[in-house]
């Protein structure tokens, strides 16, 4: 791990996009860092002044991970002589997490920790739906993806008025993107209408999509209705008593009816109503509830809804998997693959395999500043995913530079 | 920004008349958002009881959440004790001295900032209380009165245009649905605002959002309005925080400013000093046991049996129940006699060299002859706590969750009280608002006489003071015979 830290770990890229400009800021100086050391010890509220600060305290400590939490009204290294009334939390990425195991109820392929490509599916079309919502809806455009290293994604929003959020805010937001809510014991997760049948236009929106993926991932892939457990949490969603019971019995005697076909079976029953009645318009959307329900992103919701929640910063090393949470272009989703992010294992071998450079030592103790390995990763399979980063910060510091040039007092606040 | 001003234009032609009137007024609105603070000098004594009287509404408000009181029932509540304590009269109104009410809520205002400034959680119910009152008095006040307080100040909200309300016609439509008897959405008007200035609409998704913006249908306008109040608030109280270190020098503010932050904790009391006058006839020694049974709040039921008991009561527990009692109306001579016989173990001169004087004392006969109040609520449930052989204090505060529920049992279940109404006491005591859990038992044991869930120990009102719970037991009874008598 000292290895990887010190050679491979992007703290330059990483400041600059947390601090939004080359010179330190508030940004980063009263930003909170978490380290879990070895052996499950955990050291809140550090707080650095630059990146090679940051740099050589992480070699120094050889942290399992670090977090990264909010930037508070003064140095987190100062809380403990601060009043608490100036020491509140200010500013924050708004962030988001989703995570595999809340989708155990419904796939098939895997459970738990595992996971594969098939449902990575499920992580690609949250980001999808997700991505468009927060763009269209909210207006943000600095969204920043990062694999998680195992079975979920973060996401990581960095515009002005998102790291404004206050926690109130946040939670309104939050609810706005919720759709499946409800524990184990709840059937029905989703209940978005008001009074009125239709869906509100932002989950409406984020259907037609959804039904695409319903049927290449739910009814082909994971054939999810198939067992008869699968196929007894659909006959819960459908509010017609009498519709459900003709399925279940129809089911129940034909075992080896495909999810296709049942899917195929409950639509039929749908359309037997005519148009209009109260009954058809009761099943339409129940059979739109059902898709989302087995389609829409499920969030961790309490992640996003606090400005001091920490999140593990990119580029830490998954303990269990080895590998780097590297960020993933949500345009790419479709064709990321868990499996194939590099681990750190076979970093340090690809570093190794190349010739060392001269000056490149072996002891570099990073005194001199975090460019000193600069161009190690460059010469690894990190190097697209540091590109990538460097990317994202760029247009971020582009609009921080525009907008200050607009009002030259917009550090003011910060 | 352009039909702003169109806005103000149009709505001016039915307010200006009245404006024209009542320009001589400082405080041209009843509304206000508390932008600037007060002017002019403050006495101690205006900075005392305007702060109190406020903080009695704002406590009531509070006390409302803790039971859940949906918001036409809180309206009704905080109403009623508005008028008591902080009535404001609408602009349009005759024989008023409008300046001074206003005047008034505004130096409260004030002062409560500093008051409940100090911690996290203070801030955050202070101003949860406030925009609560601000939402009641906004749904209150005069149409054109609220038009013309909405105009002198810029919201910064945006008309959409035709042609975009055109464009997302099934959109607006879908988010905020109207009964299909109201306005259709091409004739109501929406406002654009920046999604982050209405977050409970979106929280519930009660509106359009589009790149950042909340097109907020006019009727949801108010939604605004309460958000930048609260918004504000928030803001300033955060500032105030940060100033008030300077402020804690002002030795005589400062004492003032820590038992009005109390007052979430258990309502703000009137004094209670003397008997009420209109209770009438005196109360005798022999008759006290009979009223513990049917009239005293927990804390003073559980003092009488303990003294019954043990034949005896610890120093703070005497204190208590002692001044209670003179209040209810307990003579001087009847107290000797009272607590001469209940300590029945006592040698008569042991009695009157230890006990009498500090009776007679606290009668006001004897030493600095101070006519001493009895305790409220406030005082029960914070100072003097209890130790682990005490029986004063307040049962709901200080007694172990199962202790409470079997004596609430032992001593209520005769006026009506059962394990099925426990839950419910016990979430409350839980949430910490012991007042609202006394209160709710007042409501179940009174039932009988026609007391509902909700109505408190009268319109609503939680109970702050052990004698007030009394006051108003003998009076249900007296009304309830008086109506036998007539029956008869
Ligand atoms: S709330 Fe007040 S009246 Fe009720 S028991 Fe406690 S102290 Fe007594
Ligand atoms: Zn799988």
């Amino acid at each position: 791990m000292l290895a990887f830290y010190k050679r491979l770990y992007p703290f330059k890229s990483i400041f600059n996009w947390l601090n939004h400009e080359h010179v330190p800021t508030k940004l980063f100086t009263n930003r909170e860092f978490a380290f879990t050391l070895q052996g499950d010890v955990y050291l809140r509220y550090n707080s650095f002044e630059r990146a090679d600060e940051l740099k050589k305290q992480v070699c120094a400590l050889n942290p399992t991970r670090f977090e990264i939490g909010p930037v508070y009204s003064a140095r987190p290294r100062d809380k403990k002589t601060v009043r608490p009334a100036n020491f509140t939390a200010q500013l924050r990425e708004l962030v988001f997490d989703i995570d595999m195991t809340d989708y155990d109820a419904i796939r098939t392929c895997c459970a738990g920790a595992d996971i594969c490509r098939r449902c990575w599916a499920f992580i690609a079309a949250a980001v999808r739906v997700l991505d468009h919502a927060i763009r269209d809806n909210f207006g943000y455009k600095h969204l920043l993806w990062v694999y998680s290293g195992r079975r979920g994604i973060h996401l990581w929003i960095s515009d002005r008025e998102a790291m404004e959020l206050t926690d109130e805010q946040r939670r309104a937001l939050v609810g706005w993107l919720m759709v499946i809510q409800g524990g184990k014991e709840m059937h029905k997760k989703v209940n978005v209408r008001q009074g009125s049948r239709t869906l509100p236009p932002s989950i409406k929106s984020a259907l037609d999509p959804l039904a695409t993926v319903f049927g290449d991932l739910i009814l082909e892939d994971q054939n999810c209705f198939e067992s008869e457990e699968g196929w007894k949490a659909l006959i819960q969603l459908i509010p017609d008593k009498a519709v459900a019971e003709s399925l279940a019995a129809k089911w129940g005697t034909e075992p080896m009816r495909s999810s296709e076909d049942k899917w195929d079976d409950l639509k039929k029953e749908v359309r037997k109503f005519d148009k209009g009645t109260a009954k058809r318009n009761a099943l339409q959307a129940a059979v739109e509830d059902i898709i989302l329900q087995y389609t829409y992103p499920r969030l961790d919701a309490e992640v996003s809804k606090h400005r001091n929640h920490l999140l593990k910063a990119p580029f830490c090393v998954h303990p269990k998997t080895g590998r780097v949470c590297v960020p993933v272009d949500p345009a790419a989703i479709d064709s990321f693959r868990p499996e194939r992010v590099p681990t750190v294992s076979l970093l340090l071998r690809e570093l190794d395999e190349i010739a060392v450079a001269p000056g490149a030592g072996e002891d570099a103790g990073g005194e001199e500043g975090t460019g000193e390995h600069h161009s190690d990763w460059e010469r690894t399979s990190l190097k697209p995913y540091v590109a990538l980063l460097d990317r994202h910060v760029a247009a971020l510091m582009q609009e921080v530079r525009q907008a200050k040039r607009a009002a030259p007092t917009y550090d003011a606040s910060w | 920004m352009q039909s702003a001003v169109d806005r103000k234009v149009a709505s001016s032609k039915q307010s200006t008349s009245q404006v024209e009137r009542h320009s001589t007024l400082k405080y041209p609105h009843r509304l206000n958002f508390y932008d600037i603070s007060p002017q002019g000098d403050i006495t101690i004594e205006e900075f005392e009881t305007c702060a109190l009287d406020r903080l009695r509404v704002l406590a009531e408000i509070e006390s409302s959440f803790a039971r859940n009181r949906p918001y036409e029932e809180l309206k009704e509540v905080t109403e009623k004790q508005c008028s008591k304590y902080l009535p404001l009269a609408s602009t349009g109104a005759h024989m008023v001295d409008r300046d001074a009410e206003r005047r008034k809520d505004h130096v409260g205002h004030f002062v409560l900032r500093l008051a409940f400034c100090r911690s996290e959680e203070l801030r955050r119910r202070f101003v949860k209380a406030e925009t609560t009152l601000f939402r009641v008095r906004y749904d209150s006040d005069v149409h054109s009165e609220r038009e013309a307080f909405l105009n002198s100040r810029d919201f910064d909200w945006i008309p959409v245009s035709d042609e975009e309300r055109k464009q997302y016609e099934t959109e607006l439509a879908a988010a905020s649905p109207t009964s299909s008897k109201e306005t259709s959405t091409r004739a109501e008007r929406y406002y654009k605002v920046k999604w982050t200035r209405v977050p409970d609409l979106v929280e519930k998704r009660r509106v359009f959002l589009k790149g950042g913006y909340a097109y907020v249908p006019s009727r949801e306008q108010s939604s605004i309005v309460f958000q930048e109040f609260q918004t504000n608030l928030t803001k300033a109280l955060d500032m105030t925080a940060k100033a008030l270190p300077r402020l804690d020098e002002d030795t005589r503010i400062v004492p003032i400013l820590n038992n009005l932050s109390q007052g979430f904790l258990a309502g703000v009391s009137s004094e209670w000093s003397t008997a009420e006058a209109g209770s009438g006839d005196q109360i005798t020694a022999g008759m006290v046991d009979d009223l513990a049974r049917k009239h005293f709040p927990m804390c003073m039921r559980n003092l009488h049996d303990t003294l019954c008991r043990d034949r005896h009561l610890k120093h703070f527990g005497r204190l208590q129940y002692g001044l209670f009692l003179k209040v209810l109306g307990l003579s001087i001579d009847e107290a000797i006699a009272f607590w001469r016989k209940s300590f029945s173990n006592i040698q008569d001169d042991k009695f009157n060299k230890e006990y009498r004087y500090n009776i007679r004392h606290s009668y006001g006969l004897e030493g600095k002859r101070a006519n001493y109040p009895a305790k409220s609520c406030q005082q029960i449930l914070i100072s003097d706590q209890p130790g682990s052989a005490d029986s004063h204090g307040c049962p709901y505060r200080h007694f172990s969750g199962d202790n409470l529920q079997t004596a609430l049992l032992s001593m209520y279940s005769g006026q009506g009280l059962s394990v099925a109404d426990l839950p419910e006491i016990m979430a409350t005591v839980k949430a910490g608002h012991y007042h609202v859990a006394c209160t709710r038992v007042f409501e179940i044991t009174h039932a009988r006489q026609g007391v509902k869930k909700g109505e408190g120990v009268g319109g609503g009102e939680s109970v702050t003071h052990p004698n007030q719970y009394a006051a108003k037991s003998r009076e249900l009874e007296k009304e309830k015979d008086d109506v036998d008598v007539v029956m008869d």
